[in-house]
C-alpha cells in the first residue's frame, strides 16, 4: 500500500459492505423487538450516510436517529444573528461555507451578503487569519463546527495574529449534550454512535463516566461506508447483548487518551458555557468561550453587536413551535410537527433537524419516511 | 406559508437549481407570450433554447451572459466560455451548424486591454473551432466598481431540420455523458476562497456542436433529449430533464465517468461532483437499440474519448433523480446555491 | 460532524506540511498533531490543520477488526440456528 487512496478505497468495499449490512439485519432481528433505535452525533456520520445511499439499505427495524451532531444545524438562532449583525455592520466576516445559508431570525449570512455585506467563505481559520494580515481593516472569524474544529480556531488564536483579526466564538462541545439526549424523558435512544474525529481528539475515555451514568452503549466509529456498517453492528451486538460499554471501533484515528497537545490548546483557549443549541435545549457546557485572557481578539467584546435592528423587522420566532428536540428523541415523528412542510421546508428550514441533508425532518420530506429506493431492478449501466 | 422568492435576490437565484427556475417561472414568465400552439419552443419551455418554425426548417435562437472570476482559468477564459457556451445551447437543440453569434461587451474602468485582446483572441480561436463567426456586436464601458470586471453576452442562431428537446426521455431510455464530469465548475472553485489546491485541474470549456453531431448522425432519431450539465452541475441538467419528460431516472455512480483529481478535491472540500458545473459535455437520452452506435460515435470523437453510459430512464418515481452508489441508493438532490467547500 | 481527509505528508517545513490527497496537494498546519510528522507518513486534515499521524499498521488492523466482527456476527447466527434445530428436533421427541 503506498497511496492513501488506495488505503481508503479499502474501506470502500461493497462485498464486504453487503456482509456488514446482512449481519446487521440478522442482529437488529435478534434484538426481538422493532424499532431498535440508536443515534448517531456526527453530521459528517450523516453526510457519509447520505451520500452513499447507505440509509436505504439499513434494515428496516433499525432507527437511526440524527442526533444534534452537525454543528450547521445546532447552531442557534441568536449565533447566527450575531454574525449578520456584524456583516450588517459593516464588518467583514470569514466563515465555512456551511454557515452561509444557515437562517438567523431574519436573514442568513447570504442575505446580509446580498445586502452588500462582505462575506469571505475560507476552509481553515489559518485563510482567515491569512485574509487579515492582507489589510488593516478588521476581520471577524464567525468560529463554527466541535471540538475539532475548536482545536484549529485555537492554534490560531495561540498563533499570535494580526491585531485586527477577532473570533465570534459559536463553537460547540458534543459530550454535554449526549447527557441532554440520555436524560430526555421517554428517550428512545439505545445507544449512540460517536463521532470518529471528534473523539480523536477528546479520546475515547471521555465517554466512560456516561457510559457508565445512563448504562447506554457507545461506539466509536469512523466515517467510510465499512466504518459505519461496523461502528452500527458493534452498537446493535452491545444492545442485544445488554452490555453497556464504550467501544472503539476507529483504532486508527482513536485512541482512549486522544490528542492531548490539542486538547490542551483547546482548554488553553476556550471554557464550556451552557447555551441553547437549536431547537434542543439548554445544553450545560456545551457552548465553547474565549476565555477572558483572550478578550482582545473576542468580537463579542469588541464589538456593539446590535441585534435589535435585525429583531425589529422578524417575522415571528416559528423556533418556538419547532419540536426537534422530540424528533432526536425518537419520541415524536416530523408529522407530528404542526410546522412540518409548511412554514418549515427544505430551503426554509425552522429546525435543526430541517437544516441538515440527513435531518429526520429532511429525510421525511424527501422520502416520506424510510427511503425504499429499490424496485425497478438494476442499473445495467454497465 | 413562506415563498420560495425572497425580497433580496441572493446568489442561490443564479447557480441554476430549483431557486432559479421558480424565479424565472414567477418573475420572467409573468404575462408574457403563452406557450406556442404551433409547435415552437419558446420562453416557456425554459429549454436551452428557442426553436420557431421558418419554412421546412426550424431557426434555433439563443442567449447568454458570462461572468466569471477568475477570468483567465485553467483550461479556458471568459471568451472561450461565452462563444462554448452559446454554441452548445444551439447545439443541445439539435441546431449543430451554427449561422452566427452575436457578442455584447460591458467593459469596467480601468480593465486592463491586454487582457480585452487576449479575450478577444480567445473567442475568434473558439469560433474557429466551432465553425461559427460572430455577426454583430456591442460595447459598453462602466464606471470602476460597478461591475467585476468584465461581462460577455453572446447570442446564437443556426437553422436546423430536426429539433431535439429536453423533455423527450421514455422509459428505458439509455442516459449518456459525452466525457468526464465537474471538470469545469472544480478548475474555477480551487482558484477561489483562497483554497491553495496544487492539482491538475482543467476546465473542460469547449464548443462540442460537432460532437454533438457524429452523435445524432449515428442514429437519426435516436437521441431524443439533450441537456448541457453547466450550472448545477449534471444533477440539475437531469432533475429538469426528467421533470420535463416525466419519467424517473436511476444513475450508477461506479459508471460516472470523473477524472482523479476532481474527485480528490470533491472528497477535500465536501463537495458533490454531480452539482459542479462543466463547460464542454452534454448529456444525451437515447433509445436503448441505438446506445452503443451512438457511445462508439462519441467516443471516435476527440472530445468524447470518455463518453459513457450512465443510467437510464424508469417509469417509477417520476421527476427525481436515484443513485445506486453500490452500497445503497440516495435521490440526488440539486444543489441549492453554489457549492461551497464546507467542514462538515 | 468534522469532515476529515487522511493524506500522505510530501514535505514538512516547519509548522507546515505539503500534503497529497488523492492526487490533490495542499499545504497543511501542524500546530495540533501530536506526534512528530515526517515525509511518507499518513495524517487525518480537518479544515487544513493535522489532527492525528495515522500509523500505517492500523489501517490492516482496523479491517482485521471488522473481519472478526463478521465472523463472530456470523458463528453467533450459526450458534443461534443451531439452538432453534436443538428445539424442533426436542420438540419432535416430545
Amino acid at each position: 500500500m503506498t497511496d492513501a487512496g488506495v488505503t481508503e478505497l479499502k474501506f470502500r468495499d461493497p462485498v464486504r459492505a453487503r456482509a456488514l449490512e446482512e449481519a446487521l439485519a440478522r442482529a437488529v432481528e435478534a434484538v426481538g423487538r422493532a424499532p431498535v433505535s440508536v443515534m448517531h452525533v456526527c453530521g459528517s456520520h450523516e453526510q457519509a450516510i447520505a451520500r452513499f445511499g447507505l440509509r436505504a439499505a439499513l434494515p428496516r427495524g433499525l432507527n437511526v436517529i440524527m442526533g444534534p451532531g452537525c454543528p450547521v444545524c445546532i447552531t442557534d438562532v441568536p449565533e447566527v444573528d450575531e454574525g449578520v449583525a456584524l456583516a450588517r455592520q459593516g464588518v467583514r466576516i470569514a466563515t465555512y461555507g456551511d454557515m452561509v445559508k444557515v437562517p438567523g431570525t431574519g436573514m442568513s449570512l447570504a442575505d446580509a451578503q446580498a445586502e452588500g455585506g462582505r462575506i469571505d467563505v475560507v476552509y481553515s481559520v489559518a485563510q482567515a487569519v491569512e485574509l487579515a494580515r492582507q489589510s488593516d481593516e478588521p476581520l471577524v472569524f464567525f468560529a463554527t463546527g466541535f471540538e475539532t474544529t475548536a482545536v484549529a480556531t485555537a492554534a490560531a488564536v495561540l498563533q499570535d495574529p494580526p491585531p485586527n483579526f477577532f473570533v465570534l466564538s459559536a463553537h460547540k462541545y458534543i459530550p454535554p449534550v449526549m447527557e441532554i439526549v440520555a436524560e430526555m424523558p421517554d428517550t428512545r435512544v439505545e445507544g449512540f454512535l460517536a463521532a470518529g474525529h471528534a473523539a480523536t481528539i477528546t479520546g475515547w475515555g471521555v465517554f466512560e463516566p456516561f457510559v457508565a451514568r445512563h448504562r447506554l452503549p457507545v461506539v466509536v466509529a469512523g466515517f467510510e461506508p465499512l466504518d459505519i456498517l461496523a461502528g452500527l453492528l458493534k452498537l446493535i451486538e452491545l444492545v442485544r447483548d445488554g452490555r453497556a460499554t464504550v467501544e472503539n471501533m476507529f483504532p486508527r484515528c482513536v485512541t482512549k487518551a486522544g490528542n492531548l497537545r490539542a486538547q490542551e490548546q483547546l482548554w488553553r483557549v476556550f471554557r464550556p458555557i451552557g447555551g441553547k443549541w437549536r431547537g434542543i435545549a439548554h445544553v450545560p457546557n456545551g457552548n465553547l468561550r474565549l476565555r477572558d485572557e483572550w478578550a482582545y481578539l473576542d468580537a463579542r467584546k469588541r464589538f456593539d453587536i446590535d441585534l435589535r435592528r435585525l429583531w425589529d423587522h422578524a417575522p415571528p420566532a416559528l423556533v418556538d413551535a419547532c419540536i426537534c428536540g422530540d424528533i432526536m428523541a425518537g419520541i415524536k415523528a416530523p408529522t407530528d410537527c404542526a410546522l412540518f412542510g409548511r412554514e418549515c421546508v427544505p430551503h426554509a428550514p425552522v429546525g435543526a433537524c430541517m437544516v441538515s441533508s440527513e435531518g429526520t425532518c429532511k429525510i421525511w420530506h424527501q422520502y416520506g419516511g424510510h427511503p425504499e429506493l429499490g424496485g425497478y431492478g438494476a442499473v445495467c449501466a454497465r | 406559508m413562506r415563498s420560495v422568492l425572497d425580497e433580496r435576490i441572493t446568489l442561490k437565484y443564479g447557480a441554476g437549481g430549483e431557486a432559479m427556475r421558480t424565479l424565472i417561472r414567477q418573475v420572467f414568465l409573468d404575462g408574457m407570450a403563452p406557450a406556442p400552439t404551433n409547435g415552437d419552443i419558446g420562453l416557456a419551455a425554459m429549454d436551452d433554447g428557442a426553436a420557431l418554425r421558418v419554412g421546412d426548417r426550424w431557426l434555433v435562437v439563443t442567449t447568454d451572459s458570462h461572468v466569471i472570476h477568475p477570468i483567465f482559468f485553467p483550461g479556458g477564459d471568459i471568451g472561450r466560455l461565452a462563444v462554448s457556451g452559446t454554441v452548445n445551447d444551439l447545439a443541445m437543440m439539435g441546431a449543430t451548424d451554427v449561422l452566427a453569434l452575436t457578442c455584447a461587451v460591458i467593459i469596467e474602468e480601468g480593465f486592463p486591454r491586454g487582457d480585452l485582446v487576449r479575450i478577444q483572441q480567445s473567442i475568434r480561436d473558439t469560433c474557429a473551432e466551432a465553425g461559427a463567426s460572430i455577426v454583430a456586436g456591442d460595447t459598453k464601458v462602466m464606471g470602476r466598481g460597478e461591475l467585476d470586471g468584465i461581462v460577455l453576452n453572446t447570442t446564437g442562431i443556426a437553422l436546423s431540420d430536426h429539433v431535439v428537446p429536453d423533455s423527450g426521455l421514455c422509459a428505458e431510455d439509455v442516459l449518456i455523458v459525452t466525457g468526464t464530469l465537474g471538470d469545469h465548475g472544480m478548475a474555477v472553485m480551487a482558484r477561489r476562497h483562497g483554497l491553495a489546491l496544487d492539482a491538475d485541474l482543467r476546465s473542460d470549456v469547449a464548443p462540442i456542436n460537432r460532437l454533438v453531431r457524429a452523435a445524432l448522425d449515428a442514429a437519426p432519431g435516436a437521441v431524443v433529449a439533450m441537456k448541457d450539465p453547466t450550472r448545477g452541475g449534471l444533477a440539475s441538467a437531469l432533475h429538469e430533464m426528467a421533470e420535463k419528460s416525466g419519467v424517473g431516472i436511476l444513475l450508477d455512480e461506479l459508471a460516472l465517468p470523473i477524472t482523479a483529481p476532481v474527485r480528490a478535491a470533491s472528497e477535500l472540500l465536501g463537495i458533490d461532483p454531480l452539482q459542479v458545473a462543466n463547460e464542454g459535455k452534454a448529456v444525451l437520452g437515447v433509445r436503448p437499440e441505438a446506445a452503443e452506435a451512438v457511445l462508439a460515435a462519441l467516443r471516435a470523437h476527440p472530445l468524447g474519448r470518455d463518453a459513457a453510459i450512465v443510467g437510464r430512464c424508469v417509469a417509477e418515481r417520476v421527476g427525481t433523480v436515484v443513485l445506486d452508489t453500490g452500497f445503497g441508493r440516495r435521490l440526488v438532490t440539486e444543489a441549492e446555491g453554489e457549492p461551497l467547500p464546507r467542514i462538515c | 460532524m468534522c469532515l476529515g481527509v487522511p493524506g500522505k505528508v510530501i514535505d514538512v517545513r516547519g509548522e507546515v506540511a505539503t500534503v497529497d490527497f488523492w492526487g490533490v496537494r495542499r499545504q497543511v498546519r501542524l500546530d495540533v498533531v501530536d506526534e512528530p510528522v515526517a515525509p511518507g507518513d499518513y495524517i487525518l486534515n480537518h479544515v487544513g490543520y493535522a489532527i492525528r499521524r495515522i500509523p500505517t499498521g492500523e489501517i490492516d488492523a482496523t479491517l482485521a477488526l471488522y473481519e472478526e466482527l463478521l465472523r463472530r456476527a456470523e458463528a453467533d447466527d450459526d450458534l443461534m440456528a443451531a439452538d432453534v434445530r436443538g428445539e424442533i428436533q426436542g420438540a419432535g421427541r416430545d
